[in-house]
């Protein structure tokens, strides 16, 4: 519990905001529960190729098909004796990083577009955004589908065409910060005491704006690894033999009636990540704004 | 109500009542011991800072505070002879709108934002005048709407399409139309411009000859106390530090030094005054019982005694003080 | 009659909504690679075939060109025909409308119909075994992938215990399992929104005048505190039909729904452009009509909501 059991006698108002937010955030069971899932999922993740080499998410082996768990293959096979358990960890490799990087990419152009509008205001704000509310005018998932009509299957791929669905989100959040927070009382009197702009920008704006953005980010997470092993149940994006969570809950499918832990395996590990994304997502919006909880 | 007659003439008499707040991080003390009495007719001020506790005792008469945070400890709240405490919840909804109501604080977040003003009028008859038919009640709606001053034709626009000041006299129209015994009217002007404020008491104290209804009004304002009331209680943390008449409370010498703070704090135009004089300090933090005098943080005239001995009340022709100051004026008597 | 001139508006918006959302995909799926013609023609075509196809189907034209006569057939209703199995797109699209819509409608009825009271009584009872439960459920369902939901449902309800059919839509049967899963994710989202909204709403300082009027706790909720909790939970609606649209894709896939959704991933993975361009485009037409419908459903539910402004 580090900084807090040392400091605990100071009075709540000395401690700062950031400080505050953290303390609030760690308080929060089920947000740091979502934090040691999170962990716990990206840890085996990252160290796949300790637990498995590469060669055993494609390597195929007849005689063994369709055995359940076992010592020597903890998750089992799937029809073509692939280890289930290497699949879902090189799997989870695309689940995962492709999601962090639509969320990235997406917010760093919504930011550019969404800043830029907010700052500039008038006429480029005006047409910025109806290029925005044009392309939220199209449900996401069908925008993603044109672009993949048109770019053809591909992971990279993929993430272009999850990541322009979310650019809108971040725009207008982005530039709906700038705006309210550009006129906000505390930002004026910044001014008055004669603060200059980038010290206005990094020290008021970007601190009292960034939390609903975090929080958005965060939850939209969730949401993005759900479309991309959607997406991969499709055959859209991410095709066979790589493999991604979607995608083995799909090759099995017709499996699953009689071997029922090819399709629970794979659907617990999108859940177990998905829920510790939205835990994380939740408890971050209740550390912001302790008022928005019920 | 056959007995009425042979009752005490108290409409209401509230005995050590103690209210506290149980919140999350800690146990709030916003009412404690507080007496009260007040008689039909009357027309009392309650007068004291945010947070004396004054909203907080206009909830417990009508049993509205918060659900599970608020709770009223122990005490008791004698209303027309009957003991309001622990009665049942049924008992309280004929109570509420029909012999006592209530003005709130904000007019502009008191009204219902999807129903029409008539409508939310309309209700208090719907639920407590079961017998009128429904054109008689129409009409009386109409009427009340007409003697707060607004039109009826407008009975059908919803609260959004009102000013401030109309929107309280549509509170006020909906608190009196059942000709209730009692008003408690929680700062009823305080979220008004000062024009809008002086006719809005205006209206009260012309409907309440009308009606006849005694009055509890709760301000922070001594001003509006002067002009309205007939007898002040002034509450300092949740208790009543003096009670008097509007006189006795002005003008008297023996004063609480809280209320003589207060007055002090009204600019008075006839002195060449600079500055104003606020009370010292905060009102006492309610999470913590004070042993003392409530007040003795902030007193100009704190004794030892004041930090050790909670004083008692004295009474001089009605005029109650609770303080140590004049516990040698009595003792020399 | 303000509404009346509310929608007429709100319709001749849609308008440059439509041109540019066009617009758009003309220029993605113009950036599909390969050679169209030599697509639909095989390996085995000439190269004189493949000019011929290209220039029949305008693709020799610049961009520009081929987007100012898609528009002008677009008016004729001609939305052109699918480069792979050669249909018309305006009538199959019209053909395979009906059973979309259905499972969509349906799916909002079950979220709607469910996700709401008790979102409501969750929220009146809040801290009870009932709130507990629905959290959980919520929780559950925003972390669950629909394909995922769908597939073991399927298999647990149709394959070994056959209460229902398994796929296809022959009998009314066909119709219950689809829907719940199309509209499991906005089911959560109904439970969370009107509990949150309701929750807010019992706060209010005119739930506290009603019941200093007299009210009992039962009026309050019925009279004073459900229609001011619907507010949000109705444009919450609304945003989740797009949603349920693009979900019906999986669904369709999962069940064999001859709908919307099983066409357009056809067309996608054969990169049928004409398929792709009209099917986003009337989706985009309907979910922008459901918006507006969702508005004025707005306005009704809140008087402040003033249409002609």
């Amino acid at each position: 519990m580090g900084i807090f059991s040392k400091k605990k006698k100071k009075p709540l108002s000395e401690y700062s905001t950031g400080e505050l937010i953290l303390f609030r955030f760690r308080k929060n069971k089920l947000a740091m529960i979502g934090v040691a899932m999170f962990a716990f999922v990206t840890l085996f993740i990252l160290i796949a190729p300790l637990i498995r080499p590469y060669s055993m998410v494609i390597k195929q082996d007849i005689a063994n098909k369709l055995q359940g768990p076992s010592a020597e293959h903890i998750f089992g096979t799937d029809e073509l004796g692939r280890d289930l358990l290497a699949r879902i960890l090189y799997g989870g490799r695309i689940s995962l990083f492709c999601s962090l990087a639509i969320i990235g990419i997406a917010f760093v152009i919504g930011a550019i577009i969404g800043g830029t509008a907010g700052f500039f205001g008038g006429k480029v704000d005006t047409i910025l955004m109806r290029v925005v509310d044009m392309l939220m005018s199209v449900p996401s998932a069908l925008l993603a589908m044109a672009i993949i009509t048109a770019l053809g299957n591909g992971v990279w791929k993929l993430v272009l065409a999850l990541s322009i669905g979310q650019i809108p989100r971040f725009a207008r959040m982005v530039r709906s910060s700038v705006l309210t927070l550009r006129n906000m009382e505390y930002v004026e009197a910044a001014k008055c005491f004669g603060a200059s702009s980038p010290r206005i920008i990094l020290k008021h704006i970007l601190p009292n704006g960034i939390g609903p953005i975090v929080v958005s980010a965060t939850l939209t997470l969730g949401s993005v690894i759900l479309s991309i092993s959607s997406m991969g149940y499709l055959g859209l994006g991410v095709a066979s033999p790589t493999p991604e969570w979607g995608t083995i809950i799909s090759e099995n499918k017709v499996n699953i009636q009689y071997y029922p832990y090819l399709g629970i395996i794979p659907g617990i590990c999108i859940m177990l990540t998905v829920m510790s994304v939205n835990f994380i997502g939740d408890g971050l919006r209740d550390a912001f704004d302790p008022k928005s909880k019920n | 109500m056959p007995n009425e007659t042979h009752k005490d003439d108290n409409l209401l008499e509230i005995k050590d009542l103690h209210v506290q707040y149980n919140t999350d991080d800690a146990v709030v003390y916003a009412v404690n011991g507080l007496n009260l009495s007040l008689k039909k007719g009357e027309k009392l001020g309650l007068v004291g800072e945010t947070g004396a506790g004054k909203t907080t005792l206009a909830l417990s008469i009508l049993q509205l505070l918060p659900k599970k945070v608020g709770q009223i400890a122990s005490g008791s709240i004698m209303y027309d002879g009957e003991e309001l405490l622990g009665k049942p919840d049924s008992y309280m909804l004929g109570l509420r709108g029909r012999r006592i109501s209530m003005i709130f604080q904000d007019p502009m977040t008191s009204l219902n934002p999807t129903k029409t003003v008539g409508e939310q009028v309309y209700e208090v008859l719907h639920l407590h005048f079961p017998n009128l038919s429904k054109e008689q009640k129409q009409e009386k709606v109409d009427r009340m709407l007409q003697l707060v001053g607004i039109p009826a034709s407008r009975k059908g626009e919803y609260p959004h399409q009102f000013s401030g000041g109309m929107k309280q006299r549509i509170v006020i129209a909906m608190a009196l139309i059942a000709e209730p015994e009692l008003l408690l009217a929680d700062e009823p002007t305080t979220a008004l411009d000062v024009t809008i404020q002086a006719q809005i008491l205006e209206l009260m104290r012309r409907l309440k000859d009308e009606f006849n209804s005694a009055v509890v009004l709760i301000t922070h304002d001594l001003g509006v106390v002067a002009e309205f009331c007939d007898n002040v209680s002034v509450i300092y943390a949740g208790r009543v530090v003096e009670h008097g008449t509007v006189e006795q409370i002005f003008a008297s010498e023996e004063k609480h030094p809280y209320t003589a703070g207060l007055i002090n704090c009204i600019p008075d135009l006839t002195r060449d005054e600079k500055r104003l004089k606020p009370i010292p300090g905060h009102m006492a933090d309610p999470r913590h019982i004070t042993t003392g005098c409530c007040f003795a943080d902030r007193c100009p005239h704190c004794m030892e005694k004041c930090r050790t001995t909670p004083p008692a009340m004295h009474e001089k022709d009605g005029h109650l003080i609770l303080c140590h100051l004049y516990d040698t004026t009595k003792e020399a008597e | 009659m303000s509404w009346l001139k509310y929608a007429l508006k709100r319709l001749l918006m849609l308008i440059p909504v439509i041109l540019s959302v066009t617009f758009i995909l003309f220029v993605i799926l113009s950036l599909a690679p390969g050679d169209v013609a030599r697509l639909v023609l095989g390996q085995d075509a000439t190269p004189e075939q493949v000019a011929q196809l290209n220039h029949e189907m305008g693709l020799d034209k610049p961009l520009l060109v081929r987007y100012v006569n898609y528009m002008i057939d677009a008016l004729k209703l001609d939305f052109g025909t699918s480069w792979i199995s050669g249909f018309e797109v305006l009538p199959e699209f019209a053909h395979r409308l009906p059973y979309t819509l259905l499972v969509s409608v349906l799916a909002l009825l079950f979220a709607t119909g469910i996700g709401i009271p008790l979102g409501i009584a969750s929220a009146i009872k809040q801290y009870s075994l009932l709130d507990y439960g629905c959290t959980f459920v919520v929780m559950l369902l925003f972390s669950m992938p629909a394909f995922w939901l769908g597939t073991m449902c399927q298999i647990l309800f149709c394959l070994t215990l056959h209460w229902l059919p398994v796929s296809g839509i022959r009998t009314w049967k066909c119709f219950i399992l689809p829907p719940m899963i199309l509209g499991a994710n906005t089911l959560a989202s109904m439970i969370r929104m009107s509990r949150t909204s309701m929750l807010d709403v019992i706060k209010m300082d005119y739930i506290r005048t009603a019941r200093a009027k007299g009210a009992s706790n039962h009026d309050v909720i019925l009279h004073h505190a459900i229609r001011n909790s619907l507010i949000p939970v109705v444009t919450q609606i609304g945003i989740s039909f797009a949603g349920t649209i693009g979900g019906a894709v999986v669904t369709e896939n999962i069940f064999a729904i001859p709908g919307i959704g099983s066409m357009l991933i056809n067309a996608v993975k054969g990169r049928d452009v004409p398929v792709v361009m009209g099917t986003v485009i009337f989706i985009t037409i309907i979910v922008g009509v459901i918006n507006l419908v969702v508005d004025l459903i707005c306005a009704i539910v809140d008087p402040r909501i003033d249409l002609a402004s």
